[in-house]
């Protein structure tokens, strides 16, 4: 259930994020997932991508300081309240967030979220009868 | 007005005299009474005797900071506690200062060339003397301090930082001498019109500045936004702190106050003394200090002396302006920062590793600090507030260890250029 996404540091300078995405495609690399997080001098990279040990390796090889972040990612139906919901739940089980990310497809919507605890999160969510994404089913996307 | 016309005044065939004895009686003082340059003397085969005079000066070895490092903080003393009633400290490399003693006849001898000093810039006894260098460990207040108690001057022992009461003060106190680093004296006179404290309100006529290195440009800045005079004085406090240099009124050279320093000149590389006119590294022997003196002490300031008897009548050599230094040593606002100091901060954590780089850079006239330190590919992190907390985590632990403000920037990995050598560490942009 868990989902290993990569956490790249990036300076706020023009070109380093198409540097980034130009490794991963020189790679092979798909990117499936993609936020940033900044400030105004830097900012965090957040990557789900089709090969996460190949596209470590590849920005590693070329410098960038890069880790593995443990996430989850829960699908629900594209409709109105859905997210509400999930949120609701995690508010009741006191299980934070540390930040999310979300997108939808087709009649479906996958939530990306680095929870303050990720056991008991997916536990929690399980539960609850909430459809948990494997990283499998998120690079098939 | 000459303080002291008899030294000051005094024929080079007497300074030579005079010099000589004194030398060779703290030759032999520090041989019995200091095991450190004791056996720095036995190493090298020299005996007391062998120095009769200032010419066989060169036959001495030398001391650096290092050396006082190692004997921290009391290996060096010539007397015992009983006999020292101060101490002071600069800021030193890996978190230890550099400790100077004082007995009670040194705070004297201090006194006495604060006294030059100040009587070499103008000052007397009608002055105000408005001191803004901080008081405490460094040896800037408190040495100013009794030189302008010494000259009868009314002293105002402000200390530094409070920009608006510093003004104030010099308003409603009627101050007419300031004392501090020069690039202070441009932020205040920068800051008058801030406050709205007019020019012709202040009595300010002169100004006695060091701590720092500073250019003939920045003098003209200043005397032209002051209106005053601005007065380069020079001094260390491992030799006694300022009161070892001063310009007079010709501002053509530092008289160095010789019957108590003997100044040199060395080449930084094969340490071999240097004739008159020639720019190498300044040494200076004690030649009357008891609590810490010195033989041969390295400064790593660079400068060249001048023998010629100044306008002004006093026949003291003349060093120049030192402009800068033998070694990778940073004075940022009249603080003495190694690099290392920085690398030695970031190697002690584990976080982060010693790729960095130090950016100063002169700002509104004040020296600004910017450290900038590589993300390690190794250390994990994944959330902005820790990237936050490890900024200021790194700015906390330099601003303990070196007593400076600093702003800190994360980059990226192999930003910083490695190089097989000496790696270029600094990027100095203030122009001296």
């Amino acid at each position: 259930m868990i989902i290993k996404q990569l956490s790249i540091f990036l300076e706020n300078k023009s070109g380093r994020l198409a540097d980034v995405l130009g490794v991963l495609g020189d790679a092979g690399i798909a990117i499936k997932a993609l936020t940033i997080a900044d400030t105004s001098e830097y900012g965090i990279l957040r990557l789900i991508v089709s090969d996460d040990a190949k596209a470590l390796e590849a920005l590693r090889s070329e410098g960038f300081s890069v880790n593995f972040t443990d996430v989850i990612s829960i699908a629900t139906p594209s409709e109105a309240g859905s997210f509400a919901n999930i949120l609701k739940i995690m508010a009741a089980n006191s299980i934070s967030v540390e930040y999310m990310y979300a997108f939808s497809f087709n009649q479906k919507a996958a939530i990306v979220m680095r929870p303050e605890n990720i056991t008991r999160t997916i536990e929690v969510m399980k539960s609850q009868g909430i459809d948990l994404i494997t990283s499998s089913e998120l690079r098939a996307m | 007005m000459i303080w002291n016309p008899t030294f000051e005044c005094m024929s080079r065939e007497d300074m030579h005299r005079c010099q000589s004895r004194r030398l060779s009686d703290m030759v032999e003082r520090v041989y019995h009474n200091v095991p450190f340059y004791r056996n720095k003397m036995q190493e090298v085969g020299i005996h007391p005797e062998d120095i009769q005079s200032i010419d066989d000066l060169s036959k001495l070895p030398f001391t650096t900071k290092q050396d006082l490092r190692d004997n921290y903080p009391y290996g060096l003393f010539a007397v015992p506690m009983s006999e020292i009633v101060r101490v002071h400290a600069s800021s030193g490399t890996t978190g230890k200062p550099t400790v100077v003693g004082y007995t009670r006849k040194d705070l004297g001898t201090w006194s006495e060339v604060v006294a030059r000093t100040l009587t070499c810039a103008g000052a007397h006894k009608h002055d105000v003397i408005h001191i803004a260098y901080g008081y405490g460990l460094f040896t800037g207040g408190l040495g100013l301090h009794y030189g302008s108690e010494k000259i009868g001057a009314t002293v105002i022992p402000v200390s530094g930082g409070n920009t608006q009461r510093q003004l104030q003060i010099m308003q409603d106190f009627g101050s007419s001498i300031l004392a501090c680093t020069p690039s202070y004296a441009l932020y205040l006179a920068e800051a008058l019109e801030e406050f709205k404290i007019k020019r012709s309100d202040l009595k300010l006529r002169v100004g006695v500045f060091g701590a720092e290195p500073w250019t003939e440009n920045m003098r003209r800045e200043i005397e032209a936004k002051w209106s005053i005079k601005a007065i380069d004085i020079f001094g260390l406090s491992e030799v006694i702190g300022p009161g070892v240099s001063a310009e007079c009124s010709q501002q053509d050279g530092l008289h160095v106050f010789e019957d108590h320093f003997i100044p040199e000149i060395v080449d930084p590389v094969t340490l071999k003394p240097l004739p008159e006119g020639h720019t190498g590294e300044l040494v200076f022997t004690t030649i009357t200090k008891e609590g810490l003196p010195l033989l041969r002490y390295r400064t790593r300031d660079l400068t060249s002396l001048n023998y010629q008897t100044c306008g002004c009548g006093r026949t003291l050599v003349r060093m120049k302006k030192c402009t800068g230094r033998s070694d990778d040593m940073l004075i940022i606002r009249g603080v003495n920062l190694f690099p290392s100091q920085i690398e030695t901060v970031l190697l002690n954590m584990s976080e982060t590793k010693p790729h960095y780089m130090i950016i100063v850079d002169r700002v509104n006239n004040l020296d600004t600090l910017e450290i900038w330190v590589e993300v390690e590919q190794e250390f994990f992190m994944d959330r902005i507030s820790e990237f936050q907390n490890l900024t200021r985590k790194i700015q906390h632990n330099i601003e303990s260890a070196t007593g400076l403000g600093v702003n800190v920037k994360l980059v990226e990995p192999k930003t910083i250029e490695r190089s097989e050598g000496k790696a270029k560490r600094v990027i100095d942009k203030r122009k001296f």
